[in-house]
């Protein structure tokens, strides 16, 4: 932990925490309310509490929702996962067949990417954080919200059906002519994907109108928090990109169904069609994967530097490019599909591109870090771990993306290392770090620091030796997919495999944290980072029903974290501007006790609503 | 110490708090959601949502757009020979019909904004009335289709190799289905063109170029089955692709007409209640914007399928 002079760590109460730290105390849970009255005793309560949640259009609880359910299918990925991984320890046949094999792949990928993956930080935390990080009641569109839930839940339900009836074998791109014959269940598989895109565009719109129209007052374009910036850029990709994969999965199932030629080279289609249309959708979806990831990262190098984001309007607006020039980018997929060499080449320099606002970000991130007072907390930890493996996976992109290198690396475990450290690496350890970053306030509780900071250990070590080996195997030659090696394989295949297990067992111990905090962990302050952002400065933890009792005026930037420690801190020095205004030169803010908040003057910004409303005069 | 005010009351702070009515707060307007500061702010919201649904709308017809024009690229001749089989005083009628009815819904968005609600809910009918019109045309253009045989997929064998043949006019061989394909190949083309497929990767326009070379001899051999080209029309043995993509876009673009139908008489009834006012009409304006996008589709499907 470094410090600077400056900023010695304030910790001003040592006394042990009483049950809520004093003014902290939640009023008002929207955990609790609404449901039923306090005197419905025992197992009368169990019914109505259901038939709130389940009907609820509160987005905090439509974002727990989603966390559930997202983690659900991240859990049932996973575990296809481990078992692929298992299958390799070995060269041949050990525990699945060929054909078996294919499926669990096919169904590892499908699950992680259009049922984990996509809706993962959008649908949980930002479903949950951005309209408290607005100022606003709820999102623009709170029946939608829910609508957008239930649309997924059916769209996952059509792909469980999928699995239960065969599991299809083609790989999550469903690449044709292939899919157009095998005998699995494609039909239901891709009318899964087309149903889940719908609960994507429906938070995507929901997102876009609430960050445009229902801002709190003060809240400037230039004074969002990042994270904000990240999922608006997301909603764009989300809007734009989705119905396009959804009228591809329709020309393939009419495909299939009525036997057309569209995609199909023996009725007069044309494959690399369906592979354009796919990815047009699906390279745009990997910003949508991973763009939130830099959102959430962004908000951890802040607050845990203590200090402002280094670089806000660049890291800002190089969301908003990455998200144009990812629209821009698809035919690096199919360099070696018989694209003409032109478009090749220009698909590749525009790839190159998109390495500059990616790079813009990493390096803003760093600088954040730089003379700050870096405060290793678990999410801390996680965003360090991201930043290390996305910077891996980023740069291995380039490679991949470069004409001459993908000729060799297509379609090996080159390809696979690159996109598990990208999504895994990045999109999951920012997802763990957030979920680490925003429980308290989600739930009430905080997590235990020791043990988050075991798994973020755990979870690097196992990541790094499952994935790591696959590049080098990949570049010696190891084609993806495939169900048997050569013996000059097999160690790193079973170096890989352990390592698998390292992470599943890190993933397990987050599982647990969480499970022990609900029941276990200490109840969290309003504030327990001292972050300077609406949830955190004017909501209580767990926040209230309707989130605030009073619209909250926002007057400084979102990474001000002095102005929270200093009692005069809204004039001078750049506080009350925008997110890159100040200059820094103050240094550091103070760090303060998490099970405590952050005592000073912005707790009473925190309204309990504990006072009566003033009648109206006028 | 000198703190500015960081809250400020722009709303009733417990308006949603009083037993989950929400918006029943003093002085706020009934259709109010309580998430909302203004009427002013709901409506822009409502509207852009709306732009931001219709412009998926767009990109979703843009994919079969995008399908059409590579393959009339592809295959010009094809297209241009098998959109001869379209009914272009019905396709012409139908554009007159959807285009009154996007008056009709024009109007009504007017007429509630001038209050006139009773006008309002019977141009609204009229909308109805004109697109079930649309979709009666459309279910005589699809039945005379099938009554050809023109259905989509099942029975057009479309390999290359194969002439396209009605039911019943052709030889036996190519009933249906893609496994027939090499059964009803006669010769050698198919086995050139799976040779030139192979040495030159995916290049399907030589294997378009392959068909267009060899159609003067299928149109021969079609004559000799008993088939008269001219009098069903079509000689090019792909046709079927112009007819699935016909199929896909109007049927999905029957399909929206037929949401839209049910979205204009649900506002109907509830104009018929007297919901909407000129205080608040967003809903009639939002399916006005859905109907013209509707509309607006079909202005482009018409003379693309049915034209040129």
């Amino acid at each position: 932990m470094s410090t600077t002079t400056a900023a010695a760590p304030v910790r001003t109460q040592s006394a042990p925490a009483p049950k809520h730290p004093p003014g902290h105390e939640p009023v008002h849970n929207y955990l609790l309310e609404p449901g039923p009255s306090p005197d419905v005793r025992g197992l009368a309560r169990v019914w109505p509490t259901v038939k709130a949640w389940v009907t609820t259009v509160d987005h905090k609880r439509i974002g727990v929702m989603y966390l559930f359910a997202v983690s659900f299918f991240f859990a049932v990925a996973g575990i296809a996962a481990l078992l692929v991984r298992a299958e390799l320890m070995n060269p041949g046949s050990d525990f699945l067949t060929a054909d078996e094999y294919n499926r669990m792949f096919t169904l590892h990928g499908v699950m992680m990417v259009f049922l984990f993956i996509v809706p993962s930080i959008p649908g949980s935390l930002g479903n949950f954080v951005l309209p408290i990080m607005l100022g606003v009641k709820d999102v623009a569109f709170p029946k939608l919200n829910l609508a957008s839930f239930y649309v997924f839940i059916a769209g996952a339900s059509i792909a469980v059906y999928a699995i239960l009836s065969g599991g299809i074998d083609t790989g999550w791109t469903f690449y044709t002519p292939y899919s157009d014959e095998t005998n699995t269940a494609v039909l239901p598989m891709t009318m899964a994907v087309f149903v889940a895109g719908f609960a994507s565009i429906l938070t995507g719109i929901n997102f876009i109108v609430t960050i445009h129209k229902m801002r709190a007052p003060g809240l400037t374009w230039n004074r969002l928090p990042l994270f904000i910036w990240a999922l608006y850029a997301v909603s764009i990709v989300q809007v734009l990109a989705t119905p396009v994969v959804g009228i591809t999965m329709i020309l393939l199932a009419m495909e299939r169904l009525l036997n057309i030629g569209i995609f199909d080279p023996a009725l007069g289609g044309d494959p690399v069609l369906f592979q354009h249309f796919f990815w047009f959708y699906s390279h745009p979806a990997v910003y949508i994967m991973i763009l939130p990831a830099f959102g959430v990262i962004s908000e951890l190098m802040g607050t845990f530097s203590r200090q402002k984001v280094f670089g806000y309007r660049a890291i800002a607006l190089s969301s908003v490019a990455i998200a144009m020039l990812g629209f821009l980018v698809w035919g690096h997929h199919m360099f070696v599909s018989g694209q003409s060499p032109l478009s090749s080449i220009v698909f590749s320099l525009i790839t190159f591109l998109i390495g500059v606002p990616s790079g813009i970000k990493v390096l803003n991130w760093v600088w954040t870090m730089y003379r700050g007072s870096v405060w290793l907390t678990t999410p801390m930890l996680y965003a360090l771990s991201f930043l290390f493996l996305f910077t891996i996976g980023g740069l291995t992109g380039i490679m991949v993306g470069t004409l001459a290198v993908d000729v060799h690396l297509h379609d090996t475990y080159f390809v696979v290392a690159h996109f598990h450290y990208v999504m895994m690496g990045g999109t999951v350890m920012a997802m763990i770090g957030g979920l680490f970053y925003w429980w308290p306030k989600m739930f009430g509780r905080m997590m235990s620091e020791t043990w988050g900071r075991i798994s973020a250990g755990v979870v690097f070590f196992g990541f790094n030796m499952t994935f790591f080996t696959q590049f080098i195997l990949g570049s010696q030659g190891m084609p993806r997919r495939y169900f048997t090696y050569l013996p000059e394989y097999h160690d790193l295949h079973q170096v890989s495999t352990i390592g698998s297990w390292f992470l599943g067992l890190g993933l397990l111990l987050v599982l647990g944290n969480m499970i022990w905090s609900l029941f276990k962990g200490k109840p969290a302050p309003g504030n327990p980072w001292g972050a300077a952002t609406l949830e955190w400065t004017h909501a209580t933890s767990p926040p209230d029903h309707h989130n605030f009792h009073r619209t909250p005026l926002v007057t400084h930037g979102p990474y001000d974290y002095g102005v929270l420690f200093s009692g005069d801190g809204y004039s001078g020095d750049g506080a009350g501007g925008d997110g890159s205004g100040g200059d820094g030169s103050r240094g550091p803010a103070p760090i303060p006790n998490p099970e405590l908040g952050a005592p000073q003057e912005m707790e009473k910004s925190i309204d309990l609503g504990l006072a009566q409303p003033k009648p109206s005069r006028d | 110490m000198a703190v500015r005010p960081t809250t400020i009351t722009v709303d009733d702070p417990h308006a949603g708090h009083a037993g989950g009515h929400h918006g029943d707060g003093a002085g706020r307007p009934p259709h109010l959601k309580h998430y909302f500061v203004s009427s002013e702010q709901q409506f822009d919201a409502a509207k852009l949502g709306m732009w931001l649904f219709l412009v998926t709308e767009i990109l979703l017809f843009g994919g079969m757009f995008v399908a059409y024009g590579i393959y009339r690229s592809m295959y010009p001749e094809l297209f241009s020979e098998a959109s001869t089989q379209l009914d272009t005083v019905m396709g012409a009628l139908n554009t007159i019909v959807l285009l009154g009815s996007s008056l009709t819904v024009a109007w009504s968005i007017r007429a509630i904004q001038m209050n006139n609600k009773k006008l309002c809910f019977w141009l609204l009918v009229t909308t109805i009335v004109l697109a079930g019109m649309f979709m009666v045309v459309k279910y005589f253009e699809y039945t005379h289709k099938f009554e050809l045989g023109i259905l989509p997929g099942q029975n057009m064998v479309y390999a290359e190799g194969t002439t396209f043949t009605l039911p019943g006019l052709g030889d036996g061989n190519i009933a249906s289905g893609v496994g027939n394909a090499d059964g009803a190949d006669p010769g050698g083309a198919e086995a050139n063109n799976a040779g030139a497929h192979a040495a030159e990767g995916t290049s399907l326009h030589d294997l378009a170029e392959a068909g267009v070379s060899t159609r003067a001899d299928l149109h021969a051999e079609g004559a000799e089955h008993g088939y008269v080209p001219g009098e069903h029309g079509l000689t090019n043995q792909r046709a079927g692709l112009f007819f699935s993509i016909y199929y896909v876009m109007t049927g999905i673009h029957g399909l929206h007409v037929l949401i839209g139908m049910v979205a204009i008489g649900i506002l109907a009834v509830k104009t018929w209640r007297g919901k909407y006012s000129d205080a608040w009409y967003t809903p009639v304006e939002n399916v006005g914007l859905y109907w013209h996008v509707v509309d607006v589709i079909w202005i482009f499907l018409f003379p693309l399928m049915y034209l040129i």
